[in-house]
């Protein structure tokens, strides 16, 4: 009876390990690590779909190569994502994998690709230091870091005639980040933020922060997250400030944009993206997105789409040998694509180099452009476009890096109180 | 049959188990091993809780807070200030935990029941703030990565099958010295303030102070694993020590069964092997979780390893019962009355 026990507990062992992926000579195997549970399941719903939507329209194929997707769920949790990473590494054997959805899902998985030596192609997390002081061999990151497009709307709020600021941004690192970028791009052209203020992450009723923003300010930058981005502009407006309201990429992007109202209209926020790009291949992303997921394309969703038409371009130009890691991820790290957002490529750093778009929220009456989005839309509306906006904005790399990374403190708030 | 061998019956198998999933696991493959030495990890935790919640009857959420402080330190040791020497890493993990455990007992010990429960959750949520907000020290919410396991006596812990052996013989030890706590006469008192605390008091045992060293034992243990955690993710972020953290250790103590040591194992082990294995397979294993509890509610409130322990016991009575009847039936009819 026990020998029975042993023998059949041994038989399960053997079955449980006997579940590894047999490698086929020609396939890809990529992998895909999102928040499919929790509170972020939406967001990352919108990531996998970028992807699935390229692999569709190229019927799961790149060049003569079969692709074998696998999405796993992390609940938004980095060691959950290490988890899973190594599941996808060790068990799936994938060529490559990409995910994360925050910052610290980023600065957890980079290491792992270094261990295993598997490429990780980041979609998102956007810690700046991931490819600045802490970067690693197998990484490369197709979105872009916190501050990148922030130095450039700090450069155009100057020239909007803006002279003196205030910042509310999340209390975090993303948020630090953030603020961070857009203080240095404006106060190097001689503008003042004068105060910052920093609502807890999550924040819905900002009743305590709104009285911490002087009244005699030109203008308000906000970089807000998730349902912040909905509350805040509706109770900045009621609380009867007349000023400009500017904002970072996850105030306005396309996930929250659908569910704002009017009081988001003039709202001025950058990203590397807007749905509202006029090119033949934006129109064409978001009718075919918005046609398949019912929903407008959002940047995590145009992340997506371009990770995976940069791989196949690094695997067409290196003759489809995904076995060939080194070889094919040394080309990506080169290559330029002409991507949904526009020209795009990386830098040493492997941080992209690209567009950064200053967009202003309009309802637009009808159907933009016919792209089967719900009419009478608001839309981020691209009002100018910096082309070519580094990390490190126009700074030299080594300048730039003998700074510390943003933070609560740094840049310091030399114009508080003023 | 005495009480003391079917005790060693019962350690015999457990060691037996123990011995088949310490040859069987490299055999694996390699994600599987991680899931056990997860499960492993989090077991040591399970177990750590056991001794306040099962054999005390103190129902703590708050022992995220020793794993937190485990964790943290190896993070910062090995990562930030690049400390090699592995032992010294467990050992500061180790004192700080304890020393943690040592100051809230003092606060905590004086509660009992919800209100010592609202204590210690209030202690988790402190230090999930202090992950997130001190980020000088703690990275916030990036975390701290390249918590690359140091070597021990000149083994690398960098090899998955050394790793895992290592992980197996700190889990083994915790479960023996556990063991041995729980069997002792402090165990027994431990016990003992569970059932009747008043009558202890009047037995004239020092309650306070039991409860206060059960707390503080618990604690340097939940510390070890925050330690493992940290080394085995290679990365520590707020969200590994979060609420859902303690809550969760509550819940395997909860399914595998309190009081038996070996149960929170178990449930440690259910709970990882739904989290890792199952989670890609179906999207929506949350339902299955969510489904195991009501099950384990309404069929087995005394956790799976008292079921089964139960059902033992009820069908060697039936055996016993069994035996005492055909002993009647055979006896001679004179005999019968």
């Amino acid at each position: 009876m026990k020998a029975k026990w042993l023998v059949l507990l041994a038989a399960a062992g053997l079955a449980f390990g006997a579940g590894a992926a047999q490698a086929a000579p020609r396939e890809v195997r990529i992998g895909f690590i999102a928040p499919l549970t929790g509170p972020f399941a939406q967001v990352g719903k919108d990531q996998v779909n970028g992807f699935i939507l390229w692999l569709e329209q190229n019927k799961y194929k790149m060049g003569p190569l079969t692709v074998k997707f696998t999405a796993e769920d992390y609940e938004a949790k980095p060691a959950l994502a290490v988890a899973k990473a190594q599941k996808l590494i060790q068990r799936d054997k994938v060529h490559v994998f990409l995910g994360g959805l925050l910052a610290p899902t980023g600065y957890a998985l980079a290491p792992v690709a270094d261990q295993f030596k598997v490429p990780y192609i980041s979609p998102a997390p956007a810690g700046e230091d991931q490819t600045q002081r802490k970067r690693h061999k197998y990484y490369a990151r197709l979105s872009f870091t916190s501050g990148q497009c922030q130095h450039a709307l700090g450069d155009w709020a100057y020239e909007q005639g803006h002279r003196r600021i205030v910042t509310v941004g999340a209390d975090y690192a993303f948020g630090y980040e953030s603020v961070g970028g857009f203080q240095r791009g404006f106060e190097d052209k001689g503008g003042k933020v004068v105060a910052k203020v920093w609502p807890r992450l999550g924040t819905v009723d900002f009743g305590p922060y709104l009285p911490l923003i002087p009244r005699n300010a030109d203008a308000v930058y906000a970089l807000m997250v998730g349902p912040m981005s909905l509350a805040f502009p509706k109770q900045f407006k009621a609380a009867g400030f007349k000023m400009a309201l500017l904002g970072g990429t996850t105030s306005t992007d396309e996930f929250i944009l659908p569910n704002m109202g009017d009081e988001a209209i003039g709202y001025v926020t950058t990203s590397h993206y807007s749905a509202a790009i006029d090119t033949p291949k934006n129109h064409a992303f978001v009718r075919d997105f918005q046609k398949r997921f019912g929903k407008m394309a959002s940047y995590y969703a145009e992340n997506s789409f371009t990770a995976a038409l940069y791989i196949n371009e690094a695997l067409k130009r290196t003759g489809y040998n995904p076995d060939k890691i080194e070889v094919w991820l040394e080309e990506l790290k080169k290559i330029r694509v002409d991507a949904i957002r526009g020209p795009v490529y990386l830098d040493a750093y492997a941080n992209p180099v690209q567009n950064c778009y200053i967009r202003k929220i309009e309802r637009v009456p009808g159907d933009r452009n016919n792209l089967g989005v719900k009419p009478n839309s608001l839309w981020n509306i691209v009002i100018k476009t910096y082309p070519a906006v580094s990390q490190f904005w126009n700074y030299k790399p080594e300048d730039f890096l003998k700074h510390p990374v943003y933070d609560k403190n740094f840049p310091p708030c030399k114009f508080c109180g003023q | 049959m005495s009480q003391f061998s079917s005790e060693l019956k019962r350690i015999i198998w457990v060691l037996a188990a123990f011995g088949v999933l310490a040859v069987v696991t490299p055999l694996l493959d390699d994600y599987t091993q991680t899931i056990i030495m997860r499960a492993l990890v989090f077991a040591i935790m399970a177990m750590s809780l056991d001794i306040l919640m099962g054999y005390t009857g103190l129902r703590s959420m708050g022992h995220g807070v020793y794993f937190a402080f485990g964790a943290y330190s190896a993070a910062i040791l090995i990562s930030t200030m690049k400390v090699t020497n592995l032992l010294a890493v467990f050992g500061v993990g180790l004192g700080l935990s304890a020393l943690v455990a040592a100051f809230l007992g003092f606060l905590a010990i004086r509660a009992v029941g919800v209100y010592f429960l609202m204590i210690t959750l209030s202690f988790s949520m402190v230090v999930w703030g202090l992950a997130y907000r001190w980020h000088t020290v703690t990275g916030g919410d990036n975390g701290i990565a390249g918590v690359i396991p140091p070597p021990i006596f000149g083994i690398p812990l960098t090899n998955p099958v050394a790793f895992f052996y290592f992980t197996f013989i700190i889990f083994m030890i915790c479960l023996a010295l556990l063991y041995l706590l729980v069997r002792s006469p402090f165990g027994k008192t431990l016990v003992g303030i569970r059932e009747g605390e008043a009558r202890m008091k009047m037995l004239g045992y020092n309650t306070w102070l039991h409860k206060y060293l059960a707390f503080v034992i618990s604690g340097t243990f939940a510390g070890i694993s925050g330690t493992l955690w940290a080394m085995l993710n290679r990365f520590i972020a707020p969200t590994d020590v979060e609420l859902v953290t303690s809550v969760e250790a509550l819940l395997m103590v909860a399914l595998g069964g309190p009081a038996t040591l070996v149960g929170p194992v178990i449930g440690a082990g259910i709970i990882m092997f739904l989290r890792y294995w199952v989670s890609t397979f179906i999207e929506r294993w949350y339902v299955i979780l969510g489904a195991t509890y009501i099950i384990t509610i309404l069929y087995a409130r005394e956790g799976i390893l008292g079921k089964i322990e139960a059902f033992l016991a009820q069908r060697k009575a039936r055996g016993e019962a069994d035996a005492a009847i055909s002993q009647v039936q055979e006896q001679p009819e004179e005999l019968r009355t």
